[in-house]
């Protein structure tokens, strides 16, 4: 019986290499999220004088949906070869599973958004006026406060009617605290007007309550048959 | 007052929002006491 | 106990008449700020805690019914959800209009109790949307489990819009911290009111939600009765024992 990590990182490079053979979902993310970019682009003139206060929501609102749309298609290899059944009955423990589609989709988006971002700066002419080096814990806590939870309700949307929808309709009011703080942090950090303490703690207690319960929880959601 | 228009509108909206409510619960007992019966004579 | 719905409605009724004629009457006083319209309050903060109490009632049901699977809790789940929404709609009805005669805008995105109350609105409406469109045996499982995902999140909505506030311009409310013995006691009773009124409505939905499986365990009979007759038919030796 191999232990939680060694069952993950397995789960993990398989996804990876599925992922990097077939690119069709890579490349389209990709895609999306350029067009997100410049439609932005053209909704909210980079030129004016406030820009650099909306910035930080407009940036978050566009990886918000490249997450949406790539934790849709979390599941969905899984299904196709009936994956979830030989998992249900294997020993493997849940976590395994769940943190693997997890820790996968975080490197995903992550990708995603290293992608993005130079766009944004160079769009909207950004430089940093606070402390740039914060940017970094408030991404990755971020990301992963969405990728966490996006994993665990797409998991929940799999036996629903409309699945697509019901992802962001489960996700969007569970992560409005962590948006907050991804939001209000990046702000503060871009303009350099107040300190974005407060919401790098507010994310990291954001995302241990919400990995512990879904360590806790994924298990009964796999096995509720 | 322009505000007591405020008060009362409040108030009215507080009951329309109970009043729908019920309404819908009303509704679904008679559809389901329907169904039941429909059930009741099929068999 | 079918007899003992109407006593109680008709009470309850009586309560929330006197309720209302407490509020708007002159034995509790004016304002001296806001004048009438804070009577609002009488309406608005009292639904604001039936709600809060029915969304504690189905965290806790939703437990225990992540612990015990007893079908019970989960009704008990489901109804204090669809009734802690309503009240919930009260809320975010009442708090605009009563803010734009006050404060002279309908909304203050940095108001904590009325942006948190939206919050746990769209919480509380995604877990009734999600046991509509779930259509399979889990349903209560997953709900459950969202519903305490939604009550964990619900103190750190608090504390983010708490602390984004004090970062923002806020309206001017007026009027201090401390109600008058006269007003408070009003609220009191307008709340007792609510309370009766928010268990009826309880009490029906309940009803209402053991009719429903009622019928959906007709119709599972009705079709399993029909696949047993319908195979009988089919088998060539059939020793049928009825």
């Amino acid at each position: 019986m191999k232990s939680l990590w060694a069952v993950t990182l397995a789960t993990l490079v398989k996804d990876i290499r599925l992922e990097w053979r077939s690119k069709d979902a890579l490349n389209s993310m990709l895609f999306f999220s350029l067009l997100v970019v410049v439609i932005f682009m053209f909704s909210f003139d980079p030129l004016a004088e406030e820009s650099r206060h909306i910035v930080g929501g407009l940036v978050w609102v566009a990886f918000l949906f490249a997450a949406v749309v790539a934790l849709n298609q979390t599941w969905a290899r899984e299904l196709r070869n009936q994956v979830l059944d030989a998992y249900r009955v294997s020993p493997a423990p849940a976590n395994a599973l769940f943190l693997a589609k997890a820790l996968g989709n975080f490197i995903f988006v992550i990708v995603l958004e290293a992608l993005m971002t130079p766009l944004f700066v160079i769009f909207y002419n950004l430089h940093v006026l606070g402390p740039a080096w914060q940017l970094i814990p408030i991404g990755l806590l971020g990301t992963w406060a969405l990728v966490v939870n996006g994993t665990f309700f797409a998991a929940m949307s799999l036996r629903t009617r409309n699945r697509e929808i019901m992802l962001p309709l489960l996700l969007f009011p569970i992560s409005i605290p962590a948006v907050l703080g991804m939001v209000a942090g990046t702000t503060a950090i871009l303009t350099g007007e107040n300190s974005a303490h407060f919401y790098i703690v507010l994310l990291l207690t954001y995302d241990v309550v919400f990995t512990t319960a879904c360590l806790g929880l994924f298990g009964t959601i796999l096995h509720a048959e | 007052m322009n505000a007591i228009k405020f008060l009362f509108a409040a108030y009215i909206a507080t009951w329309v929002i109970h009043a729908s409510y019920i309404g819908t619960l009303v509704l679904r007992f008679r559809r389901l006491r329907q169904e039941l019966q429909e059930l009741g004579k099929r068999k | 106990m079918k007899r003992l719905f109407p006593i109680l409605a008709v009470l309850t009724a009586i309560f929330l008449a006197y309720a209302l004629h407490l509020a708007l009457s002159k034995a509790t006083p004016t304002d001296a700020l806001q004048g009438d319209v804070y009577r609002i309050i009488y309406y608005h903060v009292p639904s604001a805690w039936s709600a809060f109490l029915l969304f504690l009632i189905n965290f806790v049901a939703s437990v225990v019914y992540l612990i015990r699977r007893s079908p019970k809790a989960d009704i008990v789940a489901v109804v204090s959800a669809e009734v802690g929404v309503v009240f919930c709609t009260i809320v975010l009805v009442t708090g605009p209009i009563w803010a734009r005669p006050v404060w002279g805008i309908w909304w203050a995105p940095g108001d904590i109790r009325l942006t948190s109350t939206l919050v746990l609105w769209l919480i509380y409406v995604s877990y009734l949307v999600l046991r509509r469109f779930s259509s399979s045996a889990q349903t209560q499982m997953l709900a459950a489990a969202l519903a305490v995902f939604g009550a964990l999140d619900v103190p750190l909505v608090y504390f983010s819009i708490w602390f984004f506030r004090t970062q923002h311009p806020q309206p001017v409310i007026g009027g201090g911290g401390s109600m008058d013995p006269p007003m408070l006691h009003t609220l009191l009773i307008s709340w007792l009111a609510f309370l009766c009124f928010a268990f009826l409505i309880c009490w029906s939905r309940f009803r209402l939600e053991l009719l429903k499986r009622e019928v959906e365990q007709a119709h599972a009979m009705e079709s399993l009765v029909g696949a047993g007759e319908s195979a009988k038919a089919s088998l060539p030796l059939s020793r049928s024992s009825r």
